[in-house]
């Protein structure tokens, strides 16, 4: 069968997808798209302005268009459509011809006829092209006007306001998001959006747009009043694109839009149509998840009709859509259920509003009181995942149901929905189509953690409204195994480690003794000990070989050093952002020739010396120490290095300080014990030498300032970092970083790097980014507190050490013979040493003596 | 007191061995790792770690798992039971076993060994 699919967006490409996961034989797909790029994140575009570049809101997994028996044209717009003769004419005047041939054309923003439309900086909001020309005129604009004040209109605006412009945005309908809100969920968002900065203009028409006096453009309403501004976004609605079925006269809507049937087929049974496009019983569904139903049905009829099955009418028909929404317009949660305005006859409905802390909530339920019809939730969303498998499933509400949205009192649970109540069909994400059912099947083979979820699943890896649904699901499927949800750190405490550093905190514990006495049992562990030390250090930052913390250590902390397959050990002097004096490197050098150490330079810009027996770490040290080093932790589970590019010192592109930054954050967190290692490093400029996207805390130089970029990983799974927040002066920067360090280790699962810890993070960046920027918890004053207790408390542990006659007499191999290890030999190779392998081990001949010169 | 008794080796005192780690002891040219667990309680395993080919059990963290005292192998993470040397996630690799004892004198010394 020979398959055509005109458009390339999240709708043709799910569509793709399906088909290419089914491998059907003797399919030939050829996809036409006329953008320059295949499919990306269209629900995610406003991330475009916060950082994320075209590449990483692409759809298209790697490789996915090498696959055989598919042909991706780029640039390749359709002009008409020959149905006789099963072809397509493209713009270039290439004929292609097709068996079957599927419509996902999208929709196009609709820009009002308004004279004066046409003017330059006058633009859309759609594409990669629309936002890119965005960014070009908001560079040269003070002020810029979002025209349509619904859910992209809002979005718009955040753009705007990210850009640094004084944003307006400008509604005819007389309030925000008219078509989810009432009035008073709209005026309570309005105002939220206007404490952020936006200004709303509500009954607004536009009658033209003329020069302006004070900036570009000048907009007249009717009212008589204007408004000037530099640049304005139209973002009034969407018409879908159906001038090809128009021209082959498919059978289009009145008001536009392609008719189809419960197959998504239109009049000719050889032409689908699907997403924005589509007419469904007289309806547009203009959001991601239908057209996502519509893509997978397409497909699943196709894949019947490959099959050779004579009639496909068992294949899943499309029965409509809950447009109900949740989302975050700029930090302000909105959701929308049903029938949010309550249009039902004979429904009732229960409102609940607090001024002061600008929450709105409504229900909206069925004449008997029974049923949930459709509610409206502003500045506080969290009930939304419960109202809206309440509203699907048609679960019977509770006697007083205003208690589901009413503000619970201290430690009274809501009355929750019961996860038990949801039929195992109960669709959790609407985006991926994930039923409750499948979520179970995959806690049973072996998904524990929501990111372990998500990647069996693809649940809430789209929008990610459903995370704390599936969490709650996935926690009770796993208590109904017996699997017993235990994050119980290890058989010796029955808490997680965030209940443990609670504990700590609030108890003021300053001993593994103490704590195991009051809260666990047996002796504690390999798990447990190490944890714990991790804990107390990040609380009170004592020395980690005092007497009471020495046993807790794993042995690389134990000995201050990293060991090695043989036993030997590597040595790492502090570098602080790669910076080394001529002195110190030759102190360095003179040092490894002395004990005839091995040497490499780290990826952390800093000089490893390996082969080291314990017996001469402490001597190893004395010298650094004289030669002016610090231990630079590379053992320890905490901040290993600030890597650095040269910065504006010397680069001729460099526009801040990258080096005196790395080492001022560099000898700040220094020592700081945390649930695993911490990378960072600090770029001079976008050119990002420094690689900061791929560590722990980036930090990247701007003209403004700094932009700080967290949670980023190399490795195993390289994650980028995301960008937390932009153009930050330095104590600003300091004073972030401190909160979000503190706030990972407060939180954070047993060697959980920043990468895991962000994916299973509820409520993701937005949630991370009220914490820490917003200080919505109301803890940012503590967090940084903390932090700078741990920073006094700094003192080099190997300086400690040798200065401490108990600890230093424990770094010998025999407590009873000052022999060294004889299982410890090295061969030579490439001009230095390495450990012998077994064999070479048995060949003693070739064993290079160790000399030590004695001092 | 018991010094000339044949076939037993003084290693270091009691005080030597922080409580819960170990140390490494030279007995008849053969690496024993001594273990000192709370204040009084000794044991002595081989050093060698046979899953690592490397000396280096008496570095490793002293704990409990269920009922039997274990210490964990710095570089793989192998459970050795004190007591009878077993590893527990590779009995193929397990340790001999030496008698040790605390003297009155606060002396620790490290006996025959058993298989």
């Amino acid at each position: 069968m020979k398959l055509v699919v005109i458009g390339n967006g999240m709708v043709g490409h799910k569509l793709l997808e399906e088909l290419m996961a089914a491998h059907h034989t003797g399919l030939e797909i050829t996809v036409l798209c006329e953008e320059p790029r295949v499919a990306y994140d269209r629900v995610h575009l406003s991330e475009f302005f916060t950082g994320k570049s075209a590449d990483e809101l692409s759809l298209a997994a790697p490789g996915f268009f090498a696959q055989p028996g598919l042909d991706l044209r780029l640039n390749a717009r359709a002009v008409r459509i020959d149905r006789a003769i099963k072809q397509i004419v493209t713009a270039d005047g290439e004929i292609i011809r097709y068996d079957k041939l599927v419509l996902a054309t999208g929709s196009t923003p609709f820009v009002p006829p308004i004279p004066g439309n046409d003017r330059p900086a006058c633009l859309v909001y759609r594409t990669i092209e629309d936002l890119q020309a965005m960014a070009e005129w908001g560079a040269r604009s003070r002020v810029g006007v979002v025209v349509g004040g619904g859910l992209l209109g809002l979005e718009c605006a955040k753009a705007l306001c990210d850009m640094g412009l004084k944003a307006h945005v400008v509604e005819f309908a007389p309030r925000l998001m008219a078509v989810q809100m009432d009035d008073g969920g709209g005026r309570m968002l309005q105002r939220k959006i206007e404490e952020l900065g936006v200004t709303v203009h509500t009954q607004k028409g536009t009658q033209a747009i003329i020069d302006g006096e004070t900036a570009r453009h000048r907009m007249q309403f009717a009212d008589g009043s204007y408004l000037e501004t530099d640049m304005i976004v139209f973002s009034a609605g969407i018409r879908p694109r159906d001038d090809l079925a128009r021209q082959s006269e498919l059978g289009v809507g009145e008001r536009g839009g392609i008719r189809i049937d419960n197959f998504c087929r239109t009049r000719d049974r050889d032409v689908y149509a699907i997403g924005e496009c589509a007419l469904w019983g007289g309806k547009i569904f203009g959001l991601v998840a239908p057209g996502y139903d519509m893509a997978r049905i397409v497909a699943a009829h196709l894949g019947a009709l490959i099959k050779r099955k004579r009639s496909a009418t068992n294949a899943p028909e499309f029965t409509g859509a809950d447009m109900s929404t949740k989302l975050k317009l700029m930090g302000v949660d909105v959701a929308s259920i049903g029938d949010a305005h309550g249009a039902t006859p004979g429904s009732r409905t229960y409102q609940f509003s607090d001024e002061r802390k600008q929450v709105y909530k409504k229900l909206v339920v069925s004449a008997d009181g029974k049923r949930l019809l459709g509610g409206v939730l502003v500045g506080d969303a969290t009930e939304y995942g419960t109202l809206l498998q309440m509203l699907l499933n048609g679960i019977e509400l509770p006697a007083a149901p205003e208690f589901l949205i009413l503000p619970s009192a201290d430690g009274q649970a809501k009355p929750g929905l019961g996860i038990d109540a949801l039929p195992a069909s109960a669709q959790i994400c609407s985006c991926n189509n994930v039923s409750k059912g499948q979520l179970c099947d995959a806690v049973s083979a072996g998904a524990m953690s929501i990111g372990a979820l998500k990647a069996a699943t693809k649940a809430g890896t789209s929008c990610g409204g459903c995370v704390p649904l599936a969490t709650q699901i996935m926690k009770a499927e796993m208590k109904r195994q017996g699997l017993a949800v235990n994050n119980h750190l290890c058989e010796h405490f029955a808490y997680s480690r965030q209940e443990l550093y609670h504990l700590v905190r609030v108890e003021r514990i300053r001993r593994f003794d103490e704590l195991l006495a009051r809260h666990g049992k047996g002796l504690g562990c390999d798990i447990c000990k190490p944890t714990i030390a991790s804990i107390l250090a990040s609380c009170w930052n004592e020395f980690v070989l005092q007497k009471e913390h020495a046993s807790l250590q794993d042995s690389n902390d134990y000995f201050l050093a990293n060991i090695q397959k043989d036993g030997s050990y590597s040595v790492v002097p502090r570098m602080p952002g790669g910076e080394v004096t001529p002195d110190g490197l030759i102190a360095v050098g003179q040092i490894a020739r002395k004990y005839g150490l091995y040497t490499k330079i780290t990826g952390g810009q800093r000089v490893d010396m390996f082969g080291a027996r314990l017996e001469q770490l402490p001597m190893i040290w004395e010298a650094l120490i004289a030669a002016g080093f610090e231990s630079g932790h590379a053992y320890g589970k905490s901040l290993r290095t600030v890597k650095s590019c040269v910065g504006s010192s010397w680069c001729r592109y460099g526009v801040q300080d990258a080096v005196g930054t790395a080492i001022n954050l560099e000898n700040r967190y220094k020592g700081l014990r945390s649930p695993h290692k911490l990378k960072f490093a600090v770029s001079g400029c976008t050119r990002e030498c420094a690689e900061a996207q791929g560590k722990d805390v980036g930090v990247i130089a701007t003209e403004k300032g700094w932009n700080l970029y967290v949670c980023g990983n190399g490795g195993m799974k390289p994650r980028h970092a995301e960008l937390l927040v932009g153009d930050l002066d330095t104590p600003t920067l300091i004073a972030y970083i401190d909160r979000f360090l503190m706030f990972y280790i407060r939180t954070a699962d047993r060697l959980q790097r920043t990468s895991v810890w962000r994916d299973n993070l509820e409520g993701g960046l937005d949630y991370l980014r009220d914490v820490i920027v917003h200080d919505t918890l109301g803890l940012a004053a503590e967090l940084e507190t903390e932090m700078q207790q741990v920073v006094n408390a700094y003192e080099c542990e190997w300086k400690k050490a040798v200065n401490d006659p108990p600890t230093r007499r424990r770094f010998q191999h025999f407590v009873n013979s000052n022999a060294g290890d004889d299982n410890v030999s090295f061969v030579s190779e490439r001009g230095q040493i390495r450990p012998a392998t077994a064999a070479e081990k048995r060949e003693r001949p070739r064993r290079i003596p160790i000399t030590v010169e004695t001092e | 007191m018991n010094d000339m008794m044949q076939g037993w080796t003084d290693i270091c005192a009691l005080d030597d061995i922080v409580p819960d780690t170990g140390v490494c002891a030279l007995v008849d040219g053969e690496q024993v790792a001594v273990f000192r667990v709370g204040e009084r309680e000794l044991y002595a395993i081989g050093n060698f770690d046979p899953n690592a080919h490397a000396a280096v059990l008496s570095r490793g963290l002293v704990g409990s798992l269920g009922e039997r005292t274990v210490v964990a192998s710095p570089i793989y993470k192998q459970h050795f039971d004190l007591c009878t040397g077993e590893c527990i996630e590779a009995p193929e690799h397990s340790v001999r076993v030496w008698s040790v004892r605390l003297g009155a004198d606060g002396r620790v010394r490290v006996g025959p060994t058993a298989r």
